[in-house]
C-alpha cells in the first residue's frame, strides 16, 4: 500500500492502520459509489421495463407510430374503429406546464432571490417552514382545490362556461412547482460565496445591480435545476391536473378550454384496460413518451447550461 | 362442477376465490361438511357489480353454496352457456334467435331467461335550460363523431343570460359501462366526438352538468339533483318523448332504457334453481336497486 513513495523509515514511524479498519473503507466506498451509480440503474430499469410492456405494440401491424405521435384521435375502445393518437394529449400536457411556468418561474425565483438576499433572517425562518409545509400538501388536495374553488372564481372572473382547463390546471401546477424553485434556488444563491457580495458592494453596486450582475450568474445552474425540478413536478404530476384540467381530449384554442393531459390520460384508463392488450401496450408507450420529454426537456437545459458557461 | 374458465379477467375473480379460500379455510378442514355446490356466473360487464354483490350477499344465506362471477360482456356469457361452460349467463341483451337455436342443438335445452333487474339513462341538462325534450337523433347530432350540433341555437335553444351557447358535452371515460351504452343506444355504436369532457364518476357528471348552463350529460337516473333537469327522451322525430321514470323503464317506453337478465339452460334446477329465486326476491332486488339499476316489480317476478 504504499503509493505515496515514502521511504520504508517514514512508514515505519507512522503507526499502521488494523486491516478491518482499510476493508471497512474499502467497503464502505463501494457501497457510496454503489448508492451513485444506482440513480443510473433505477432510471435505465424503469425505462427497460415501461419499454417492454409497450413493445409488442410497436411491430404490429396495425400500429403505426407516426399515427400515434401525430394524430389527435384518441378512440382507444372505439367499436368501429380503433385509434390510438395522443398529439391532444401531448400538447395537453405542454400547454398546461408551459403556463405554469410562466406563473411558477418568476415567482419561485422572485421569492428565492428575496429570501436570500433581502429578508429579515426572522422572517425568513418563518416564510421557509410556511412553503415547506406548501409543499407538503398532497396533490389530491391541490385537485380538490383546483375542483372546487379555483372552477368556481374562473367561471365567476371570466366568464368562462367550466372552470375546469388549462388555466385552471396551469394555476394549480405553479402553486405545486413554486415551493420546489424557492426552496432549491434559495440553495443555489445561499451557496455563492459571501466574497462576491462583499466585492460587489466594494465596488458600489445597489443591491439590485448585485443580484442582477452577480448573484445571478454565478448560481444560474443551481437556478435552473431547480426550474427543471419544476418542471418536472408540473410534467409528471397526475392527480391534480386530472381533477383540475376537465379531461377533455382536445388541442387547446384558449386558456379557457379543457384538455386532458398524458399522465391523467394514463391515471384513468390503465386501471381497466386488460392487461396485455393493445390498448394497454399503448398506454405504457403514452408513459414512454411521457418519459423522453422530461428527458428531452434536462438534455436542452444541460445544453443551455454549457452554452452559457463556454461564452 | 370445477371447470376451467378461459379468457376470464383474473381480478374479477380473485376477491371471489380470496373469499372463498378464507371461508374454506374457516372451516377448520371439518371433514364432515357437506360438499359444496359451485355456481359458475358469466356474462355482461354491465352486471358483473351487482353480480358479484349477490355473489357475496348469497354467502349469507346459503353458506353452501359458492358463487364464481366473470364479466367479459353479454355475448361472451352467453357464449359460455351455449357450449354448457356456465351454469347462468348475465346478458344486459335479449337473447338471439340463433343463440337458441345453438343452444338446443348443442345440449338438447333451450335457454330460459329471467328478467332480474333494469338499466337506465337519464339526460341531463341544467336547471335554466329551456329544452325539456330530445329525440335520439338530436343527441346523435350532439354527441356523435361527424355530429353537426355545437351551438344551443342551432338546436333551438336560447339559454337565458349566456353569451357563449357552445354546447359544453359531459361524457364518460371510456372503460366505463354506462359510456358504451350511450355509445350503443344513442350514438348506433359510432364513436364519440373528441373534445367532451370525460369525468371518472355518474355523480360528477351530474355535478358538472349543475353547475355550467349550457352543459349536457348523461347519467344513471338516481343521480338527478335539484341544480339539473332530466329530459324526456324519444327514439325519433314524431315519436312520443317519454320522461325516465320506474314506470317508464318497466313498460320499456323509455328509449335509454333495457332489461338485465340472467339466462340458464333448461328450467334451473336444485342450487341454480334457489339462487336465482333468491336474486328475484326482495333482498335480491335490493341489490339490485342498491347497485344504481331498476329493481323488477313484484308483480313481474316470476312465479314459482
Amino acid at each position: 500500500m504504499n503509493h505515496d513513495g515514502s521511504t520504508p523509515d517514514a512508514l515505519a514511524a507512522r503507526p499502521r492502520r488494523p486491516a478491518w479498519a482499510v476493508q471497512g473503507e474499502r467497503a464502505l466506498e463501494a457501497l457510496v459509489r454503489l448508492a451513485g451509480v444506482s440513480a443510473i440503474l433505477f432510471v435505465a430499469a424503469i425505462f427497460f421495463f415501461v419499454l417492454r410492456e409497450a413493445a409488442p405494440v410497436l411491430v404490429k401491424d396495425d400500429f403505426s407510430l407516426a399515427q400515434f405521435l401525430f394524430s389527435t384521435e384518441w378512440y382507444p375502445t372505439s367499436a368501429s374503429h380503433v385509434r390510438y393518437g395522443t398529439l391532444a394529449l401531448t400538447v395537453g400536457t405542454l400547454s398546461v406546464t408551459a403556463l405554469a411556468m410562466l406563473i411558477a418561474v418568476p415567482f419561485g425565483l422572485g421569492a428565492a432571490v428575496y429570501l436570500s438576499e433581502f429578508c429579515a433572517p426572522r422572517l425568513r425562518e418563518t416564510l421557509k417552514i410556511t412553503i415547506e409545509l406548501l409543499s407538503a400538501i398532497p396533490s389530491v388536495v391541490w385537485g380538490f382545490v383546483g375542483l372546487t374553488v379555483m372552477s368556481r372564481l374562473i367561471v365567476s372572473t371570466t366568464g368562462a362556461p367550466v372552470g375546469v382547463n388549462v388555466l385552471n390546471g396551469g394555476i394549480i401546477l405553479a402553486l405545486m412547482s413554486v415551493p420546489v424553485i424557492v426552496s432549491i434556488g434559495e440553495d443555489a444563491l445561499k451557496a455563492v460565496p459571501d466574497s462576491y457580495r462583499e466585492a460587489g458592494l466594494a465596488l458600489g453596486a445597489t443591491r439590485w445591480q448585485l443580484v442582477y450582475r452577480v448573484l445571478l450568474p454565478a448560481a444560474r445552474n443551481g437556478l435552473l435545476a431547480a426550474v427543471l425540478l419544476g418542471v418536472g413536478r408540473a410534467v409528471g404530476e397526475t392527480m391534480a391536473v386530472l381533477m383540475a384540467t376537465g379531461h377533455a381530449v382536445h388541442i387547446p384554442g384558449s386558456l379557457l378550454d379543457s384538455v386532458r393531459t398524458l399522465t391523467a390520460n394514463i391515471a384513468a384508463e390503465l386501471g381497466e384496460a386488460p392487461a396485455g392488450s393493445d390498448h394497454y401496450r399503448v398506454l405504457f408507450l403514452t408513459g414512454t413518451l411521457l418519459f423522453l420529454i422530461t428527458f428531452a426537456v434536462n438534455l436542452a437545459a444541460d445544453f443551455v447550461v454549457r452554452g452559457i458557461r463556454r461564452r | 362442477m370445477t371447470r376451467p374458465v378461459s379468457g376470464v379477467p383474473w381480478f374479477r375473480l380473485s376477491g371471489l376465490v380470496a373469499l372463498g379460500a378464507l371461508a374454506a379455510c374457516g372451516g377448520g378442514g371439518g371433514a364432515s361438511k357437506p360438499a359444496k355446490s359451485v355456481i359458475q356466473n358469466k356474462g355482461s360487464d354491465t352486471m358483473v357489480n351487482v353480480a358479484q354483490v349477490w355473489a357475496e350477499e348469497y354467502r349469507k344465506a346459503a353458506p353452501d353454496v359458492e358463487v364464481e362471477v366473470s364479466g367479459g360482456g353479454s355475448g361472451v356469457g352467453l357464449a359460455a352457456l351455449l357450449k354448457g361452460a356456465v351454469d347462468i349467463a348475465n346478458a344486459s341483451r335479449d337473447i338471439k334467435p340463433s343463440e337458441v337455436e345453438q343452444a338446443t342443438k348443442n345440449t338438447g335445452k333451450p335457454p330460459v331467461g329471467f328478467t332480474v333487474g333494469f338499466d337506465a339513462l337519464a339526460v341531463y341538462v341544467h336547471k335554466d335550460n329551456p329544452l325539456s325534450e330530445v329525440t335520439l337523433d338530436e343527441l346523435y347530432e350532439i354527441y356523435a363523431e361527424g355530429g353537426k350540433a355545437t351551438r344551443w341555437s342551432e338546436l333551438g335553444v336560447k339559454i337565458p343570460g349566456v353569451k357563449d351557447d357552445t354546447i359544453v358535452r359531459v361524457s364518460r371515460q371510456s372503460s366505463s359501462g354506462t359510456y358504451e351504452f350511450f355509445r350503443e343506444h344513442a350514438l348506433q355504436n359510432k364513436d364519440f366526438r373528441l373534445g367532451s369532457r370525460d369525468l371518472s364518476g355518474s355523480k360528477e357528471v351530474v355535478e358538472l352538468v349543475g353547475s355550467t348552463p349550457t352543459a349536457i350529460g348523461y347519467s344513471g337516473m338516481g343521480y338527478a339533483t335539484p341544480a339539473v333537469k332530466m329530459l324526456k327522451v324519444a327514439k325519433a322525430k314524431g315519436e312520443p318523448f317519454v320522461a325516465p321514470n320506474v314506470a317508464a323503464v318497466h313498460d320499456k317506453s323509455y328509449p335509454l332504457a333495457r332489461s338485465l337478465h340472467v339466462y340458464t339452460l333448461g328450467e334451473p334446477q336444485g342450487a341454480v334453481k334457489s339462487y336465482i329465486e333468491w336474486i328475484l326476491s326482495d333482498a335480491g332486488q335490493k341489490v339490485v336497486e342498491e347497485s344504481g339499476y331498476v329493481p323488477v316489480p313484484p308483480d313481474q317476478r316470476p312465479k314459482h
